[in-house]
């Protein structure tokens, strides 16, 4: 044991494969699907297929199912691993740093399938192996308030009979298989609250719409419709019972694994914001030196070497959050104070490189990752939540206290 | 007329007096044991004295090269555990800051010094001096510890950053000994480091005025025949009114250079330098009107220049990160007793979401922190970190201090409680340069 916080050796080739493809695939056709929203990029087909081989072929956390937390790399003697849940956060963000919307939009990478991953058993998550999952939590009346969720799932026999709707679905309309929160009980609560794999072509299940959106274009948010939508109770992902909020803590420990990847592609974001605008104001005579203190500098190499920081500070925390998971230890904590610092910094560090480079104009990209990066503050748990939920946990207080 | 700031001719008379009478009167008085220097209080302006006496420093047992501790070489693996010698010197001194540092911090902050047992005490205890001296030196390591010293400055700011600052002083300028001094510099300061009466000693690198760039020092080095002349003024160095020792930075022929100065030395005195914070550090500012070094006071090159700058900001980052942790273990049982409004203030967003932050932007702190410390302990390129996690530590640990005080509202404000200490103290880390070094 001793600290070290640099990226594993064992992870070099991997991160480094994600960079050329975010060099080589993502960022050439980056514009053309932010232009042609709802457009399917095809280009990420064979790219997918790519990544399934690699999972294949055994390479650890090549994508989503990096997260599971299992005894898939093996500890060092002392105990200490580096496994899928940090290589995931390192070559998500790299693949982001490429282009966030495409990686959302790449096939059997949704956030489905990281819940999937972290909490199906073993014969689930053989049968949905090649399933492209996306996840539906959002309704109209209710976003973090995911405890409030009307969409019900009754029992019927061998199966569950679910109705509601459900929006923001990242992937909605292209994923093979959704997996959707609905409560068994509205009068029960959190402890009634259960995820269901729900597969198109279920009758009863339709995509509704897409929306147009500030950024992340290429990526298809859709609205879904659950009407008397008949689904095996083997779909069912962890315990079925009503247990007083231990169900709920099932689901919501999906967010444990999921948050730093998010928090992942916000550094991945604003790591390509920071790099571009570090390159424009080197050209315009303006460089940075880490050396003298920063009030003796150019006002905007000053403000790169703020932004940096930040991105330092978002980035460290998200690998921390990582590492912890694959170790096997509690990280609710630092997935959230990851996801709330890099949420915060992407869109503050991107807003700010249009500012300083006076990219504005869609002659660069500095503009789309400005909108881009919005929507890493917001789903997968608002800065809000984050905060929220960082704060019952400093303060030792319930949901019910500190509300 | 002269402004209110320039000495009056009381302080100018006061000057001319010590420095006539210099050191060589003391040492014809046999005056060799360091006595009260420094008077804070009371009408002092311009008042200064001629540095504290010095133990003679001679060579010993010198060798043919100089020893240094290796770099530990790169690691493989992501890892945030400490080693278990590591988590053992933690331990001892978090264990000293809770006893030792937080009862004695605020009589310390009010007489502006620290109790002189206690300076002792970390030495016995914690041997903070000998941490990084290598073992043929009579030291115990024989790989770089930045990490540790990380540890330990953290753990010791978790108690009291003026006190910390005050015990960590004598160990930056043996560290800046071990890392980036000569066979000749190790063998004659070294052993009296490592010993069991470890003098006062502090790095100067910092100087008065706006802007302060230290790849920019208006201290001057000159050549002479035999060695060097020093002109300038190092402000806010710690125990500089006891230092038997500085390691003072001054510009040598258009570079950034390290120089040894005994405290002794003709032409150097000590004027009190009491600052909003790190007032049991009992900083003071550091004359030196030409003061003759020989040619063996030159302490590394222009590269050793720029580490230890850096080291020193490193350890300005850990004090920062051990302060805002006390910030955060203090507010939260606050805001959770505190009632209003027929609850804890903690229950509210607007209050609660300013813990969450202290806490988040914290763990970015220590983070970056560490990873500057590990990568300049592996021998990697540290500059970069080193520039981040101080753009980190100086702005949110300022905002933490700020914050801390917030919470408690007045009685955050007033000296019952020890927020406004750290209020003052966080200040240091954007403004310090030297005077720590890890």
């Amino acid at each position: 044991m001793s600290i070290n916080l640099e990226v594993p050796t064992k992870f070099k080739l991997l991160v480094d494969q994600a960079h050329q493809v975010a060099l080589g695939v993502f960022r050439p056709i980056s514009r053309r699907y932010d232009l042609a929203e709802h457009e399917y990029p095809k280009e990420l087909d064979m790219l997918a297929a790519l990544v399934d081989g690699m999972n294949d072929s055994g390479e650890q956390g090549t994508g989503a199912r990096g997260v599971r937390r299992s005894n898939d790399t093996e500890a060092d003697t002392d105990g200490v691993r580096n496994g899928g849940n940090l290589s995931t956060v390192l070559s998500v963000m790299e693949a982001c740093w490429g282009d966030v919307a495409l990686v959302l939009a790449m096939p059997r990478q949704g956030l489905g399938n990281a819940a999937i991953a972290s909490v199906a058993d073993d014969e689930q998550l053989a049968r949905f192996d090649r399933v492209w999952a996306s996840m539906a939590i959002t309704e109209p009346g209710a976003g973090s308030d995911s405890a409030a969720i009307r969409t019900t799932a009754v029992r019927d026999g061998d199966d569950y009979i679910l109705n509601g709707e459900k929006i923001f679905v990242t992937a909605g309309a292209r994923s093979d298989a959704v997996v959707v929160w609905a409560t068994l009980d509205p009068s029960k609560g959190r402890a009634a609250i259960k995820s269901f794999v729900v597969e198109k072509g279920t009758p009863g299940f339709t995509v509704e719409r897409l929306e147009h959106k500030l950024g992340i274009r290429a990526s298809d948010t859709a609205t879904l419709r659950f009407a008397d939508c008949r689904v095996p109770a083997a779909n069912l992902l962890g315990s079925p019972g009503i247990e007083a909020e231990q169900g709920f803590a099932g689901v919501m420990q999906t967010f444990d694994n999921t948050r730093p990847l998010v928090a992942a592609m916000a550094l991945g974001v604003a790591k390509a914001a920071i790099d571009e605008t570090r390159s424009v104001l080197a050209g315009a005579g303006v460089t940075v030196d880490y050396d003298r203190p920063a009030s003796r500098q150019h006002a905007a190499a000053a403000a790169l070497l703020a932004m940096e920081a930040d991105w330092e500070a978002a980035y460290l925390t998200t690998l921390e959050a990582a590492w912890m998971a694959d170790n096997g230890r509690p990280n609710s904590l630092q997935a959230s104070m990851a996801k709330a610092k890099a949420g915060r910094m992407a869109t503050e560090v991107t807003l700010r490189c249009v500012e300083l480079a006076g990219d504005y104009g869609e002659s660069s990209l500095l503009e789309k990752w400005a909108r881009d990066a919005k929507i890493l503050d917001i789903f997968e748990g608002t800065q809000q939540i984050q905060q929220l939920i960082v704060a019952r946990r400093l303060l030792g207080k319930s949901s019910a206290e500190l509300k | 007329m002269a402004s209110r700031n320039s000495r009056d001719l009381m302080g100018l008379g006061l000057t001319g007096l010590n420095k006539a009478a210099g050191s060589r009167l003391l040492d014809r008085l046999r005056l060799r044991k360091p006595v009260e220097r420094v008077v804070f209080h009371g009408a002092r302006a311009g008042f200064r004295t001629v540095g504290a006496a010095t133990r003679t420093f001679t060579a010993a047992k010198r060798r043919a090269t100089p020893e240094r501790p290796r770099h530990t070489g790169e690691r493989g693996r992501f890892d945030l555990t400490p080693t278990g010698e590591q988590q053992m010197i933690r331990d001892l001194s978090r264990e000293f800051a809770a006893e030792q540092l937080r009862p004695a911090a605020a009589p310390a902050d009010a007489e502006c010094a620290a109790p002189p047992e206690l300076l002792k005490r970390v030495s016995a205890e914690l041997g903070i001096t000998v941490l990084n001296v290598p073992e043929s030196l009579g030291g115990v390591s024989s790989e770089r510890s930045t990490v540790t010293s990380v540890l330990v400055a953290e753990a010791l700011a978790h108690g009291d950053m003026g006190l910390a600052v005050a015990c960590l002083a004598p160990s930056a300028v043996s560290t800046a000994l071990v890392l980036w001094g000569d066979e000749q510099q190790q063998a004659t300061y070294l052993p009296a480091f490592v010993g069991d009466d470890v003098p006062a000693a502090a790095l100067a690198i910092l100087e008065p005025g706006p802007l302060f760039d230290p790849f920019a020092l208006l201290t001057h080095a000159h050549r002479t025949v035999d060695g060097y002349v020093l002109d300038g003024v190092k402000s806010l160095v710690p125990r500089a009114a006891s230092a038997e020792l500085f390691v003072i930075a001054a510009n040598l022929d258009g570079r950034p250079a390290l120089f040894l100065v005994e405290s002794e030395s003709v032409g150097l005195t000590v004027e009190a330098d009491p600052a909003m914070g790190l007032r049991a550090a009992s900083t003071g500012r550091v004359h030196l009107s030409k003061v003759a070094v020989p040619s063996a006071a030159l302490l590394g090159d222009t590269a050793a220049y720029a580490d230890c700058v850096r080291l020193a900001r490193l350890g300005w980052c850990a004090l920062a990160v051990g302060t805002a942790q006390a910030v955060l273990d203090y507010v939260v049982p606050y805001v959770n007793d505190r009632v209003a409004f027929g609850e804890p203030v903690s229950h509210r967003q607007s209050v609660a979401f300013m813990v969450a932050n202290i806490g988040i932007e914290l763990e970015g702190m220590r983070l970056a922190t560490y990873r500057a410390a590990s990568r300049a302990e592996q021998g990697r390129s540290f500059a970069r970190e080193v520039g981040l996690a101080r753009a980190l530590c100086a702005e949110y640990g300022m905002k933490i201090g700020s914050d801390g005080v917030q919470l408690l509202g007045g009685h955050g404000y007033v000296k019952e409680h020890p927020v406004e200490r750290w209020y003052r103290d966080l200040r240091a880390i954007a403004v310090l340069e030297g005077g720590v070094l890890v």
